[in-house]
């Protein structure tokens, strides 16, 4: 047999397509069937920080949350994408009572914070909203100072006894936001003077400074520029030594660098959860599969 | 139905090529086995003279594996899948350098036309044929068990040469004035092993690229 023949020989064997119903690749492993809505994985921890279990949301008539069941670790940064709609914003507003202020959203399961139910009837959510605190996808500095930015929280929480004490509360918090070397000589000046991945790193620093558990950031980054993304993506590395952090991403490069574990939601349901590294290299559950890689139907 | 991407496009173009460049291997090593037996110098010259264009047919395989790497960050079986390519473009490379070693054991042998001694290479060689095909029919039907079975096929094969290298060994002292012609020889065995060897790693990055675990087949 001569090189052409040999080439045909070869090349008229097709990759095998991937059958649709089954939601397998022939020959591969047993990967679940695409319509199974099971989370897959390892959504639960032990010494979880928060526990969720069960949890169903609603809007009005629409089920936006079905039967979702994770646990957060300690200091550990849980990434969680999905195609727009799928529900991973609703579950995060969810993890401090934000959808407290849409009138229609009902919220049934339990959610533990370091076993206390935040849905419980005596939970206050001023407090809880400063364990659990929030940044969300465009910065939203107060329109006062940098100092007062910081201060605000502190004040109306009660946390600082003097100004001197006020004064070390704000210096932390924009030193572990990684800002103090760029705004300690301007600190009266309006928070929002600074650019977007400052404001951005203020708005961190000021969700820092009322001392919390957990740090919920809706798409922290999707306002930034490259060069401001990969600062507060620096920080996220940094502050996971401290604090236990959430982050919703569209960006899925972005989950993978900065996340340790990563959860995959699609229509409400939470699909498949495991540690970052394996979810990027061999997800179990076609549907993650399918998102990561492009092939979205 | 499913979009896809230019970037599922780029993967399928780069999939044929690699398919080209596998079947052209698996015909220098069929050449090369012919030419064991045949000693065809006009074979032997077209197998030593054509190895030009496997190695640029891998680097270009292999600059196209790095610009979708770069341009695009696959993950999960699309990463899979460019990882193994880039091994196995690797590894059929060498396969094919063996193919020319071997033609050139074959020349060296042919000038010692006294040498009564030989060994029948058809055994080792069909083997090593078919863990090659294998190797790469696995990669093309994504078949994890047709790779593992290469493992069982490399350790007949490691037996056939060890059966080569005793039966040299016993020649050198009964064909005396020989010894360069049977050191080419065994060599030969040498290099078909090694091309058992290869094939091994090829299954083991099917393996991979199937069922997203690193194994060795050594360890099996």
């Amino acid at each position: 047999m001569d090189a052409a023949q040999a080439v045909l020989k070869i090349s008229d064997m097709p990759f095998p397509a991937v059958d649709e119903q089954q939601g397998t690749v022939e020959g591969a492993g047993p990967a679940p069937r695409a319509d199974n809505r099971d989370t897959v994985g390892e959504p639960f921890v032990e010494d979880p920080r928060m526990t969720c279990r069960d949890v169903n949301v609603y809007y009005g008539e629409k089920h936006a949350i079905r039967d979702v069941s994770i646990d957060i670790a300690h200091n550990e940064v849980l990434a969680m994408i999905g195609p727009s709609g799928c529900g991973k914003s609703t579950f995060l507003r969810c993890l401090n009572r934000m959808n407290d202020t849409v009138d229609t959203c009902r919220v049934s399961g339990r959610i533990l914070l370091d076993g206390l139910d935040i849905y419980g009837r005596l939970v206050d959510v001023v407090p809880l909203r400063a364990r659990v605190g929030m940044v969300f996808q465009k910065p939203n500095p107060f329109p006062k100072s940098i100092y007062d930015n910081i201060a605000y929280g502190p004040r109306i929480h009660g946390l600082a006894e003097s100004r001197s004490e006020l004064d070390g509360i704000v210096e932390n918090s924009l030193k572990k936001a990684g800002l103090w070397q760029e705004v300690h000589d301007r600190l009266d000046q309006p928070g929002t003077g600074l650019s977007g991945g400052q404001q951005q790193r203020l708005c961190i620093a000021r969700a820092i400074a009322v001392q919390p558990e957990v740090i919920l950031m809706d798409e922290p980054c999707s306002a930034l520029d490259p060069i401001a993304t990969a600062t507060v993506e620096d920080l996220i590395a940094e502050l996971r030594e401290q604090y236990t952090i959430v982050i919703v991403t569209h960006n899925m490069q972005q989950a993978a660098r900065v996340s340790r574990r990563t959860a995959y939601f699609h229509l409400g349901a939470l699909i498949e959860v495991g540690p970052t590294d394996r979810i990027f290299t061999n997800p179990r559950h076609r549907l993650t599969e399918d998102y990561i890689t492009g092939r979205f139907g | 139905m499913v979009y896809q991407l230019t970037f599922h496009r780029e993967i399928e173009r780069l999939k044929n090529r690699f398919m080209v460049l596998g079947s052209l291997v698996e015909d220098r090593v069929r050449k090369a086995c012919a030419a064991i037996l045949t000693r065809d110098p006009d074979l032997l010259s077209e197998i030593i003279g054509s190895d030009w264009e496997i190695d640029e047919m891998e680097i270009e395989i292999e600059e196209e594996c790095l610009k979708i790497l770069a341009l695009h960050q696959p993950v999960a079986r699309d990463l899979r899948l460019l990882i193994a390519i880039i091994k196995i473009n690797n590894e059929l490379e060498r396969i094919a350098d063996i193919a020319v070693n071997i033609a050139k054991r074959v020349q060296t042998i042919s000038k010692d036309s006294d040498l009564e001694f030989t060994i029948d290479y058809h055994p080792m060689s069909a083997r090593v044929m078919q863990m090659l095909k294998m190797g790469l029919d696995s990669l093309v039907t994504e078949d994890a068990a047709l790779a593992r079975r290469i493992f069982i096929e490399d350790e007949v094969v490691d037996q056939l040469r060890n059966q080569a290298y005793k039966g040299v060994l016993r020649a050198l002292n009964s064909e005396v004035g020989h010894a360069a012609c049977l050191v080419n020889l065994y060599l030969l065995a040498r290099h078909l092993e090694r091309i058992g060897d290869r094939a091994t790693n090829i299954a083991e990055e099917v393996i991979y690229l199937v069922e997203g675990e690193i194994v060795r087949g050594d360890t099996e």
